[in-house]
């Protein structure tokens, strides 16, 4: 048998925060890439014009929020499912994204609501412990609700690419400078990512030992610091290119869209079951 | 009505929980708020989106465009980042503090809105029916709060002094806090008005005794100090680095007023009386602090129930009883918290109160 003396000792490898950050940094990248894979697939959500997915989606969250029974709730997360089936959303991916990070935010949350809502007695644990029924009810709701919302929503992210679903707001009356705002913001945040990216990489191949709490935090701060500089110098330069093209203050959006008489179609079952939900779930 | 066993099981996994839980932000998802507070949520968020946007069209023109969309997509990119705190805990910051300092109040809030929006709409970040309720608790009470504290505490000092620093530091410390307390109160509100049949909740199930402490502690150990920590360090860097951005924020076409604080000096002194009485409060708990959490509920805009908010008064005559948590240590102090808490609200809904007035007469005399 070999011993370690303490300086062989093999430790796990603790990930310093720029590791961490970067890690984040990456996976929303990898997220983002991946709805636009699937917004490009044939499939029934794929086909429909983004406003109407826009507002059936509004329409079915409204609807989920409202409803006051389990079971109108429960088969609008069914209804959510079989749109993701029938938009080639892999399902396997679609219920894992959903249930598998929901106990850890949610399901923490609200497991204390079983033991002390106030109602029946439902089971008696050991430890003066008791599961009431309206406990039961109560978690039982929040979990359906949130997974339920979330599911609708990644249905529309997944199945839209992000310059559709911005198009479509306008149909909401949002005013076309917040829209033409939303726009661009987006477009920067992954010029901005891959900035921050490569600062974090640089520094990172240049540590070398553990960095102190007290060097990480200046580390982030002159990153954000510097990240800052860039955002403000950047958008200087990005105006005096919007004016060199013409730009004068007023915005003009293309209104690329066309419904056709599917999309009224959808658009009406969609609404019609938004508002059932409500009307059964009253 | 429960055993004492229960509540002190409940108790330690809740201490240990919510440590937890206070690293993470505080975007709420759909489905733990009702469709009506949703949508009381937007009108409130609704008027500052207004004077937001308000304020970019007369100070900064065609030019705004960009900037608005790049300090979005920055404080989007840095609420990514890990920050690390003395003892090991990371967190992630709101920077709504830091866009505040930068930007004045009424721009930083569209800033973190649109930030906010394309969380929930292109990542499924936190709700989209929620957005109202989360473009309010972060993009609007963090900045406003953070830049009055950041202003009465560094005065007229240069840009380079590091008392500057201090004020930063508590901006975000506090901004942070008072938005974790007005989505305690948005949470806490659910169960009293929204109910099953049999009588379960329908939404977010804590009453206001739980849920307000339950935001507000963590949050004051983790994410605000997380939010002062980076508005400081950042602050310090750009003081070293790119000291004009911060001289820019100083100049009144930018930043908000710094008159309108003089201009009601009275109802400051009242106030900063008031704050410093209020601990004694304690010595005769449930009298007039009853009174003042109705009046304080209704100022939120929950005038039509009637039902509910005698039930919030005999809550707020006793928050925190049979939760004594060990994290508190004292029951009392968590009183303290929750005042201080009750008390900063009243300061910002009086400040918002003066800023609007003195929005609009400075709109009449141009």
């Amino acid at each position: 048998m070999t011993t370690f003396t303490p300086d062989q000792k093999p430790h796990k490898h603790k990930k310093n925060v720029i590791e961490h950050t970067l890690h984040g940094i990456s996976e929303s990248l990898e997220r983002a890439l991946f709805a636009e894979e699937i917004s490009g697939l044939p499939g029934l959500f794929q086909s429909l014009d983004a406003r109407v997915k826009l507002i059936s989606v509004l329409a079915l969250l409204i609807g989920v929020s409202f409803s006051r029974s389990l079971w109108v709730i429960a088969a609008v997360y069914l209804l959510a499912l079989i749109l993701a089936w029938q938009s080639s959303i892999p399902i396997e991916f679609f219920i894992k994204r959903v249930w598998l990070a929901l106990p850890f935010f949610t399901g923490m949350i609200i497991l204390p609501a079983l033991f002390i809502t106030p109602g029946p007695t439902l089971i008696q644990l050991p430890l003066g412990l008791v599961i009431t029924s309206t406990g039961v009810t109560t978690v039982l709701f929040l979990l359906f609700r949130v997974s339920t919302s979330v599911s609708l929503t990644l249905l529309l992210i997944l199945t839209t690419p992000w310059n559709a679903v911005l198009s479509a707001l306008g149909v909401l009356r949002i005013p076309d400078v917040f829209v033409l705002i939303l726009g661009m913001t987006y477009r920067y945040i992954y010029l901005l990512l891959r900035s921050a990216n490569d600062m974090f990489i640089s520094r990172q191949s240049r540590v070398v030992g553990r960095l102190t709490g007290a060097e990480e935090r200046q580390i982030i701060a002159a990153t954000t610091g510097t990240l800052l500089n860039k955002s403000l110098d950047l958008s200087s330069e990005v105006y005096l290119a919007m004016v060199s093209r013409g730009f004068v203050g007023t915005i003009v959006t293309l209104k690329p869209f066309e419904m056709q008489p599917r999309d009224w179609f959808w658009l009406a079952v969609f609404i019609f079951t938004a508002l059932l939900s409500i009307y059964l779930g009253r | 009505m429960f055993a004492i066993k229960t509540k002190k099981w409940l108790a330690i996994y809740y201490s240990a929980l919510l440590l937890w839980l206070a690293t993470t932000a505080m975007h709420i998802p759909d489905g733990y708020l009702s469709p009506l507070t949703s949508l009381i949520m937007f009108l409130l968020v609704f008027p500052f989106w207004t004077i937001g946007i308000r304020k970019i069209r007369a100070t900064m023109n065609a030019k705004s465009v960009p900037l608005i969309a790049l300090l979005a997509a920055f404080a989007f990119v840095i609420m990514m980042f890990n920050i690390p705190l003395p003892g090991g805990t990371t967190g992630h910051a709101v920077g709504a503090a830091l866009a505040a300092i930068i930007l004045g109040p009424e721009v930083a809030t569209i800033a973190i809105s649109i930030a906010l929006i394309i969380q929930a709409f292109f990542f499924g970040d936190g709700g989209i029916l929620a957005i109202g309720a989360n473009c309010f608790n972060m993009g609007v009470v963090i900045p406003y709060i953070s830049y009055a504290i950041y202003q009465a505490v560094s005065k007229n000092t240069p840009i380079s002094s590091s008392r500057r620093l201090v004020a930063a530091f508590l901006g975000g410390w506090v901004g942070v806090t008072v938005g974790a307390f007005f989505a305690g109160v948005e949470f806490g509100l659910q169960p009293l008005l929204f109910k099953a049949a049999d009588g379960s909740p329908l939404y977010a199930p804590y009453p206001l005794s739980v849920s307000i402490p339950a935001m507000v502690i963590p949050h004051a150990l983790v994410a605000s100090v997380v939010e002062g920590v980076l508005t400081a360090l950042v602050l310090a860097y750009l003081q070293r680095s790119n000291p004009a951005v911060l001289e820019t924020a100083q100049n009144p076409a930018l930043a908000v007023e710094a008159g309108s604080f003089g201009k009601l000096r009275w109802v400051w002194v009242g106030l900063a009386a008031l704050i410093v009485a209020s601990p004694l409060g304690l010595l005769a708990p449930g009298t007039a602090w009853g009174e003042w959490g109705t009046q304080q509920l209704s100022d939120l805009g929950f005038k039509s129930v009637p039902a509910g908010l005698e039930k919030l008064s005999s809550l707020w005559g006793a928050p925190l009883s049979g939760y004594d948590l060990p994290l508190l240590g004292n029951a009392n102090l968590g009183y303290v918290f929750s005042a201080a808490m009750g008390i900063i609200l009243t300061v910002l809904l009086v400040w918002l109160f003066t800023s609007l007035l003195t929005y609009r007469t400075e709109k009449q005399t141009q």
